[in-house]
């Protein structure tokens, strides 16, 4: 018996004696050609992506529940599960027929019976699944391969619902699981996509295994964002969570990660030197900076006020103070819309643009009637991007001559605060800061922060008919041109009504490994294409 | 001894109780929901209302309580509100880590901060005292996310000795256990050595005042058994004291160097439970905490009589 045999003997003893008896988490294992290790933006918490909206948990859910159609680089919904459709002439009765041979995770067909089930808990927490399901007659399966869905009205938009990426994405999931009432959690993960969760490696906070699913039966078209051949080239996919930035750099130079989803803009120079590292902009759709004011109570209450921090706000200095000096990471943006997308438009912005004019600013905020009453703005301080905001909107609202309230504190308590409805002196606000993912503002359809219904609006609570009456134009819009010329219409509406501030336009940096290669621009982190040589 | 060892741990029942009432009604008044975060953004206040409801969040203060308690009673620590895990299954995946990172501390630890102290105090006045002294201040100065930087980045980045995160089971060996803990224990350690070898110190010059210590010298003892087997064991009683305190120390520090090292440990799960406001997880970990520290001071207590045979209960 040698040395490393007693060590390993006694390696064994403690290790029980350490974990109890329980299963322990294996982070640091040896780097492999066929293990794919990355870095979420965040901890993958939980793991239901019609319970739970947030993008980390679509991003992991895009990988085990493949989606009927898939939204591809030129925004238009492909075939994926599907093998074809056909509609009426009255545009009211869709048959769908799956493609052959699909399978999910247990080896188990995926069926009609299973569709229709995962549609019907999807649309329960989508916008527009509650729209199509108010407009729905009836959703049937018609055998194991077909199924119909039949409208009372055209819905135009229907597959760009079917295929969006925009959370909650309408993926497919068996029968059993999809019929968990919508509000509660699945505990089964069995899916139908490239990769299946390894439930039982999955530590919250520390990790989370895909392995690759050897029954998926890839498209043969050429993959785009979450459309065509999803060939996945590693056997796993390990997400391996570093809530601290400079650990996330420090292990992709060291080689104990490949990828990092969202390396902070602060870090990039350091990655960039690195000759083993590529760095390259992750989402081409990247986000909008904005700040929502609250239309209930005063001074914002009047179009006035809001108008006047409008005229006032350089959207440069909120960039510059979310990304730097790095000029290729932001823009201005006199829209509430994506830019280089095919509906992005700056018409109605004029207000966003030239120099800007803080005393005209003052004018009009003083014919609102303001008088120095506090305005209570809240600010998470452990969200870089919104501290960064929150620092510049203070400084703006005391040049406007306001009398800042300013509330630091944890984007979860904003959370919770920012859906109170009662005066701002009395636990409600008057201004909170947060962005959206440039995916959710290509157009109207899942764009929450967009619309400008009142009560039922989101926080901020804006009422704007005038807005309301354009996005309805675009749902009814039936060609590009007839969508262009709403979207034109409705940045007008809202840009003159201030149903929220954008603040700017910005992108992200990912970063991998040079051992990695097929990394591709999406608006979520695309595995398959990507493999990884020794 | 036994009698009094069941009588403290049955005391430990109204310590708990009292914990988990205060960290319940914490929580209770404590601004943020669980349910806008589950919600995402996009989610409708009706959405979050029917979820806080499913939750079971909107019933009254003393009826979450109580059926807490009556969960806790029957052994169970309840479900994480984010991942649908039992919070006992988490808090036994990240036991593992911490409970390695704890233990290397606290070895390093004796193992350094013991024998500086009694050499300080052996030299008490010379220049390595004052250079012992020194270390133990700059230790005391120095937050434990910068030594865990400045350590990642000569000895994994630089020197490539060592990885920068991380954790690797001993089921799957000794080193590569080790070699995850070393610059974390380092990190997590600086602040205790500090303590531990000013404590020691203290103490040490105090027994080498006594008339015992005279005698052994004058029977022609040598140095180092005066030091370690009769100055050492009666100075022993508050060193370990102390360390059984730094028991707490090392409690508040691996939250942040598991988070600077990405171990997933107790730590970072408090952290994260935290900030997304999971309330049985929270409830949990605090619970065990409270447990820990307890257990800790009857260690301690049945240490003494083990260094110091005049103590007896």
């Amino acid at each position: 018996m040698d040395r490393r045999t007693v060590l390993k003997g006694l390696a064994g003893a403690g290790g029980l004696a350490l974990s109890g008896g329980l299963s322990a988490p294996a982070i640091a294992q040896g780097a492999s050609a066929r293990t794919l290790r990355f870095v979420p933006q965040a901890n993958l918490a939980n793991f239901d992506p019609i319970w739970g909206t947030q993008y980390v948990v679509r991003n992991a859910a895009a990988m085990v529940w493949d989606t009927l159609y898939g939204i591809d680089s030129s925004f238009q919904p492909q075939r994926q599960m599907v093998e074809s459709e056909e509609v009426t002439d009255d545009g009211t009765t869709w048959t769908f027929k799956l493609r052959s041979g699909l399978k999910f995770h247990d080896g188990e067909p995926v069926l009609s019976k299973d569709v229709v089930a995962s549609l019907n808990r999807w649309a329960v927490r989508d916008p527009m699944g509650l729209m199509i399901k108010a407009n729905q007659q009836e959703l049937t399966a018609v055998d194991d391969r077909t199924f119909k869905w039949v409208l009372k009205q055209p819905f135009p938009k229907l597959l760009f619902a079917l295929g969006k990426n925009n959370a909650p994405v309408a993926f497919i999931m068996p029968e059993r699981i999809a019929q968990t009432d919508p509000f509660k959690q699945i505990s089964d993960y069995i899916g139908s996509g490239p990769l299946k969760f390894a439930k039982g490696e999955w530590v919250p906070g520390a990790k989370a295994v895909f392995e690759k699913f050897a029954d998926y039966v890839p498209r043969q078209e050429k993959p785009s964002w979450l459309a065509g051949g999803k060939q996945v080239m590693v056997d796993r996919v390990e997400w391996v969570i570093m809530p601290d930035p400079a650990t996330a750099a420090a292990a992709l130079q060291n080689g104990e990660i490949d990828w990092w989803e969202n390396p902070i803009a602060d870090l990039v120079p350091v990655l960039k030197k690195n000759k083993n590292i590529s760095v390259d902009i992750g989402d081409p759709l990247g986000n909008i900076g904005s700040f929502r004011m609250n239309f209930l109570y005063p001074p914002f209450n009047d179009v006035k006020a809001r108008r006047a921090v409008m005229m006032a706000l350089s959207q440069e200095d909120y960039m510059r103070a979310i990304v730097g000096d790095d000029n290729s990471l932001w823009k201005s943006l006199p829209s509430f819309f994506t830019p280089d997308t095919p509906l992005y438009t700056e018409v109605g912005g004029d207000i966003l643009k030239g120099k800007r004019d803080l005393d005209a600013a003052k004018k009009l905020l003083a014919e609102s009637g303001y008088s120095g009453q506090p305005v209570t703005c809240l600010v998470a301080q452990d969200q870089p991007i919104t501290k960064a905001m929150g620092d510049v909107t203070a400084d703006l609202l005391k040049k406007l001559g306001m009398n800042v309230d300013f509330v630091a504190t944890d984007w979860g308590t904003v959370g919770a605060r920012r859906a109170v409805k009662a005066p701002p002196g009395q636990g409600g606000w008057n201004m909170f800061h947060t962005w959206h993912a440039g995916a959710d503002c290509v157009n109207p359809a899942p764009y929450t922060a967009i619309r400008a219904t009142g009560d039922k609006a989101w926080f901020g609570w804006p009422t704007s008919p005038a807005t309301e009456k354009e996005v309805t134009s675009w749902f009814e819009a039936k060609n590009i041109d007839e969508e262009k010329a709403a979207i034109g219409r409705l940045n007008t509406a809202a840009m003159d009504d201030v149903v929220y501030a954008p603040t700017g336009f910005f992108l992200g940096y990912t970063a991998w490994r040079k051992n990695v290669s097929g990394v591709a621009k999406g608006p979520v982190p695309l595995f398959w294409g990507v493999s990884k040589s020794a | 001894m036994l009698p009094y060892i069941l009588r403290r741990i049955v005391s430990t029942l109204p310590v708990m109780a009292i914990v988990a009432l205060f960290v319940f009604s914490l929580l209770y008044i404590a601004p943020g929901d669980p349910a806008v975060v589950i919600a995402g953004d996009q989610a409708s206040p009706e959405d979050v209302e029917r979820i806080r409801q499913s939750l079971g969040l909107d019933r009254p203060f003393l009826i979450q309580f109580g059926s807490w308690v009556w969960r806790i009673l029957h052994g169970d620590l309840g479900t994480s509100i984010f991942t649908n895990l039992p919070v006992s299954t988490m808090i036994g995946q990240r036991l593992g880590p911490t409970l390695s990172l704890m233990c290397v501390t606290l070895l390093l630890t004796i193992a350094v901060a013991v024998p500086l102290g009694v050499v300080a105090a052996w030299k008490a006045g010379s220049f390595i005292d004052r250079a012992i002294m020194a270390f133990a201040v700059f230790g005391f100065s120095l937050p434990v996310f910068v030594v865990g930087y400045v350590l990642a980045y000569v000895f994994a980045l630089e020197l490539e000795w060592l990885p920068v995160q991380g954790y690797t089971p001993l089921t799957e060996g000794f080193w590569p256990w080790l070699q995850n803990l070393i610059l974390p224990a380092i990190a997590l350690g600086c602040v205790y050595i500090a303590l531990v070898a000013r404590i020691t110190r203290a103490t040490m010059l105090e027994v080498l005042q006594q008339d015992y210590i005279r005698t052994a010298r004058a029977k022609g003892m040598g140095q180092g058994g005066i030091l370690f087997i009769h100055a050492l064991k009666n100075a022993a009683v508050p060193i370990v004291t102390v360390i059984g305190i730094g028991i707490a120390l090392l409690i508040g520090g691996a939250v942040v160097t598991e988070s600077v090292f990405a171990i997933p440990g107790l730590g970072r799960l408090t952290i994260d439970a935290i900030l997304r406001r999971d309330y049985p997880v929270i409830q949990g970990i605090v619970l065990l905490f409270s447990f820990v520290y307890v257990l800790v001071n009857l260690m301690i207590d049945v240490t003494y009589t083990l260094v110091d045979p005049r103590i007896r209960y």
